[in-house]
């Protein structure tokens, strides 16, 4: 673990210091970590497991958004688990009235049937559909179809700062609709 | 949209560079003090006998003390933006304006006073200092609490509140050229009053728009 620890701060370094690729491998290294807290979370709270992905996707956004506050020179591990707690506390309170409410229609149906071991995230994928036309269609371009920036420019016949633009306005305010829901 | 692809999407935004949360906190404090200024020169102005005052070392006081606790609130907002901080290590700054506070009343104890204690204390102008103070640290705290929400912080509310503290330093700075009322007695009592009211709107507000 610590090793691991280690390793993040100075992809968190390189990634602050212009590089993508390593942004994206620690993204995908801390994923399992949040995954399994975000478990361990839902099913303290007496909530279903299954739920953990929204929750994951939401610290993400905010470790992304939020990475400015990150000091330098300071570990990444004790930033990250401090976002991902005060995430995991605010989804488990918001859950928590809204089960209240929901589970008498629900209940039969969550009995009879097996859960699947993780659903797939919905929140992120449902606020998706109400952006603004351009900020959804930029960020579907990148993140569900794969295109680059260059790519995803000349296909909305766009500048790549326009996409860039678009990109980052996208995921502020889907980072906003999850908090207002 | 899957774990997977979100992250390509973040990976994407890498090259976006937020500000540091000191320097919107400034520009935003920097928005809003022409208005609390622009409040304060239409309806209270500077004390006609300001050159005379200014030779009162209690007068001069009120400044330090208001000043120590904008700057010293400053320091501590900055370090509560950050997700993992803690008050710990950091609350003892906000005792430096208390300790100037201290030391002034000490000092005005120890020599002969035309007026007894309590007409030091009780003063002229409590109503008024508990009106402006608050008034003219509005503009300051909306600032101050959009600084803020550009960082992460771990209480909401506690930094609602020492966006307060912040705010109604600067306001009380302006406020004391104003105020006739110099012993540091009344100081401590009713510019502290109404340093508290604004502290705790702050963490009201805090609490509801400083959630990141």
């Amino acid at each position: 673990m610590r090793e691991h620890e280690n390793e993040w701060t100075g992809l968190m370094r390189l990634a602050i210091s212009g590089d993508d690729g390593a942004y994206h491998r620690l993204l995908r290294s801390v994923t399992p970590v949040l995954r399994a807290a975000a478990r361990r979370g839902l099913s303290r709270a007496g909530q279903p497991v299954d739920q953990s992905e929204d929750i994951v996707q939401d610290i993400l956004l905010a470790v992304h958004l939020k990475r400015h506050t990150w000091d330098t020179n300071a570990p990444f591990a004790p930033w990250l688990f401090a976002i991902a707690r005060n995430k995991l506390i605010d989804s488990l309170r918001r859950r928590g009235r809204r089960i209240f409410v929901d589970i008498d229609d629900f209940a039969e149906t969550l009995a009879g049937e097996p859960e699947p071991e993780t659903a797939p995230a919905g929140e992120v994928a449902a606020q998706l559909q109400t952006l603004p036309a351009r900020q959804r269609d930029v960020l579907q371009s990148i993140a569900v179809e794969s295109a680059s920036i260059k790519d995803t420019a000349r296909k909305f016949a766009m500048s790549e700062g326009a996409v860039r633009v678009a990109l980052h306005r996208g995921l502020a305010s889907l980072t906003a609709r999850l908090k207002e829901q | 949209m899957d774990t997977e692809q979100l992250i390509r999407s973040l990976a994407a935004d890498n090259s976006h560079r937020a500000r540091p949360v000191g320097y919107v906190l400034m520009l935003a404090l920097l928005a809003a003090a022409p208005v609390s200024l622009l409040i304060f020169f239409a309806e209270l102005g500077v004390r006609p006998d300001i050159m005379t005052a200014m030779k009162n070392p209690f007068f001069d006081l009120k400044f330090a003390v208001t000043l120590a606790l904008a700057i010293s609130a400053i320091a501590v907002a900055l370090h509560l933006s950050r997700p993992e901080a803690s008050l710990r290590g950091f609350g003892w700054y906000l005792l430096i304006p208390a300790g100037l506070l201290v030391a002034g009343i000490g000092g005005e104890m120890m020599m002969p006073q035309r007026a007894p204690m309590m007409t030091r204390l009780v003063g002229n102008n409590s109503r008024f200092c508990l009106t402006w103070i608050p008034v003219l640290s509005l503009p300051l705290l909306i600032a101050a609490l959009v600084g803020l929400r550009h960082g992460a912080p771990a209480r909401p509310a506690v930094s609602g509140a020492i966006a307060g503290l912040v705010s109604a330093g600067f306001a009380a700075t302006f406020y004391a050229s104003h105020c006739t009322d110099d012993s540091p007695l009344f100081v401590a009592t009713w510019y502290t009053l109404a340093i508290a009211l604004v502290a705790a709107a702050g963490a009201l507000i805090g609490l509801r728009v400083l959630k990141y």
